[in-house]
């Protein structure tokens, strides 16, 4: 070990203040130092990405933007029609996926044999980190070409696609952290094991599964690629046309930083702190929900 | 001793009924509470027709039952009876498969991954492992308390109570108060918590907490309720009330209950079955008998050194 501790036949006082010996303490401080390096330069990016999208979204994020539908052409428009696609297109995503990401879940945690539970952990763990412009294309293919039709619906299914893994690795997870004895009570009164699981087990849960539903919300809500080649964007307000193209945020913000018209750059940043807020108002909801209840 | 309306006289197993009867559905099961395996057994002279009617008639009765967890033999062999409306305490060392006798009462056993069983566990005369037997209808009939309190968390007190009646289907909503106010007064813990039912179930101390669970298992109206070590996580004073519970309770129910606390097995049982390990560290049946006669004058000399404290 470091320090130099002091032979056997020392006396216990000796070998006891040996222990803070110059040279640990020196290794001690470098080590913390390292440390708060390595913190730093994982909080800093995070800092700077969050203040650069507040000092230049906070001018462009006004009224206008929120709501006034972009123009046909040039400038002076909003996003109207990006931030009612996003929330349309997010939220019939989340319609989707939350229903088969939690049975997935449930399935893997509490009925799948050994083999089966490997397996789909396995294939969600690889869906997790599949590029999403590949889960677009696959979309693209599946429900875009054969209608020879860009369509919002088709942008759903592909945010979905990405949610479904991430809400189902959580369930598993939060699920297993249930104490057996709480489902073994339940299955001691006689209740049947499906009943155990809804009724039991889930809502013990609940908090966790909510978090896994929030992480996909807040990924589907962020992601570009997958909408590219499925609802495309528009300039048009399209509220419940999920057969037409839609656009969203994260397209228009997209759209807008490849513009060479100043302007446009600018409603980007704005509609990129509209993203951040939309996101981060979402998370906070669900938490403060979630604190409430019985509590456990 | 508490008074007991049968005289004792259990002092030898009583052999099991003839093969055919076992198919006899609810005839009267054998009045055998003492079966310790036979090997074990003083010479059983003239012991069939000594004591019939001076034994409680038998609610369960086990017969040549091994448990397993994969390949490991975790209780070989037993056979014993367990006597109706009375209190049967299983005491010996620890590992040595008390836990897992009794989750095999109830069918729990078969919840563990790689657990198996052979032998037959008769309720009534019924082999609750029969193929017409459904685990989720039996364990409405013999119920469980375990050893750390574990009441619903998102429950309240209410909602605790009545959750087997209305997960397992069997609630007639009007009642429900009625039943509420039944169990928690039979767990004596009404008093304590009327003004407070709908508070969450896990905000009770953990003694009133494990009443409560015993309350919840009433409430599903079971003949047998098994217990596992439902004190060791509770102080003297919520111990005591428990065993209180369990002799108000006597009479109305068969009681098992697993437990580390010899005091306690001889404060409120009245028989108590000694198990032990073999080489194999698989549990075994060293002896069942009156509880009394368990902790004074011990047929077994493994007993003897065990409640009295020389091993285990
Ligand atoms: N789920 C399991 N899987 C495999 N082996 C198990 C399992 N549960 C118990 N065992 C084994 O079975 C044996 C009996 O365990 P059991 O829990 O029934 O003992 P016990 O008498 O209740 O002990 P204690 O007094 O400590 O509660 C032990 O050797 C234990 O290691
Ligand atoms: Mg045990």
């Amino acid at each position: 070990m470091i320090g130099a501790v002091p032979a056997r036949d020392a006396t216990l006082a000796e070998r006891l203040r040996a222990g803070r010996s110059p040279r640990r303490r020196a290794v001690d401080r470098a080590g913390r130092g390292l440390a708060l390096a390595a913190t730093l330069a994982c909080v800093v990016p995070l800092a700077a990405v969050l203040f650069f999208v507040v000092a230049k979204g906070a001018g462009a994020l006004n009224l206008d933007l929120l709501t006034k539908p972009a123009k046909a052409l040039g400038t002076g428009g909003g996003a109207l029609q990006s931030w009612l696609g996003t929330v349309q297109m997010v939220g019939l995503a989340t319609l989707i996926a939350v229903p088969v990401g939690i049975a997935a879940g449930i399935y893997v945690s509490e009925f799948a044999g050994h083999r089966a539970a490997r397996a789909i952990r396995f294939a969600s763990d690889v869906m997790v980190g599949v590029p999403s412009i590949l889960v677009g294309i696959f979309v693209y293919v599946l429900l875009v070409l054969p209608f020879r039709q860009f369509n919002a619906f088709a942008g759903s299914v592909a945010l979905a696609v990405i949610i479904v893994p991430v809400i189902q690795r959580t369930t598993e997870e939060v699920l297993g952290l249930v104490p057996r004895e709480l489902r073994e009570g339940s299955l001691a009164l006689g209740v049947p094991s499906w009943r155990t699981t809804l009724s039991v087990v889930l809502p013990t849960a609940r908090a966790g599964v909510l978090t896994g539903v929030m992480l996909g919300v807040a990924r589907a809500a962020g992601e570009t690629a997958p909408l590219l080649f499925t609802a495309l964007g528009s300039r048009l307000v399209n509220i419940g046309g999920f057969g037409e193209p839609m656009d969203s945020l994260t397209l228009f913000i997209y759209n807008g930083a490849r513009s060479p018209i100043a302007a446009l750059n600018d409603q980007a940043w704005g509609a990129a702190l509209l993203l951040l807020l939309l996101v981060l108002g979402i998370n906070v909801s669900v938490r403060l929900r979630s604190m409430g209840g019985v509590r456990a | 001793m508490r008074e007991d309306p049968v005289e004792m006289s259990v002092a030898a197993p009583v052999a099991a009924p003839p093969e055919p009867q076992r198919e006899a559905l609810p005839t009267a099961p054998s009045t055998v509470p003492g079966g310790a395996p036979l090997s074990l057994a003083p010479p059983a002279a003239g012991i069939p027709g000594a004591a019939p009617a001076t034994v409680p008639a038998a609610k369960i009765e086990i017969r040549d039952l091994n448990l397993y967890y994969g390949p490991f033999r975790a209780v070989r062999d037993v056979s014993m009876g367990i006597a109706a409306n009375q209190i049967t305490a299983i005491i010996g060392p620890s590992g040595c498969g008390k836990s897992t006798f009794l989750r095999s009462i109830n069918r729990m056993h078969e919840l563990t991954r790689h657990a198996s069983m052979d032998g037959q566990v008769l309720l009534d005369g019924v082999d609750v492992y029969s193929p017409e037997v459904d685990a989720v209808d039996l364990r409405r009939f013999v119920g469980m308390v375990f050893q750390r309190p574990n009441p619903f968390p998102t429950m309240s007190i209410y909602d605790n109570v009545v959750a087997g009646l209305r997960l397992g289907g069997g609630a007639r909503k009007a009642d429900l108060d009625e039943v509420v106010e039944r169990c928690l007064r039979a767990a004596g813990l009404w008093d304590e918590v009327k003004d407070k039912l709908r508070a969450g179930g896990t905000s009770l101390s953990g003694g009133q907490q494990q009443r409560l669970c015993i309350a919840r298992a009433l409430a599903v109206d079971p003949e047998v309720i098994l217990m596992d070590e439902p004190a060791s996580a509770l102080d003297p004073v919520a111990t005591l009330r428990i065993e209180e519970l369990m002799l108000e309770l006597r009479g109305r129910f068969t009681i098992v209950i697993v437990t580390h606390n010899m005091q306690q097995a001889s404060r409120v049982s009245d028989f108590t079955a000694f198990f032990s390990m073999g080489e194999d560290r698989a549990g075994y049946l060293v002896e069942m008998d009156r509880t009394a006669r368990i902790f004074t004058n011990p047929r077994e000399k493994l007993t003897e050194d065990y409640v009295s404290g020389r091993f285990g």
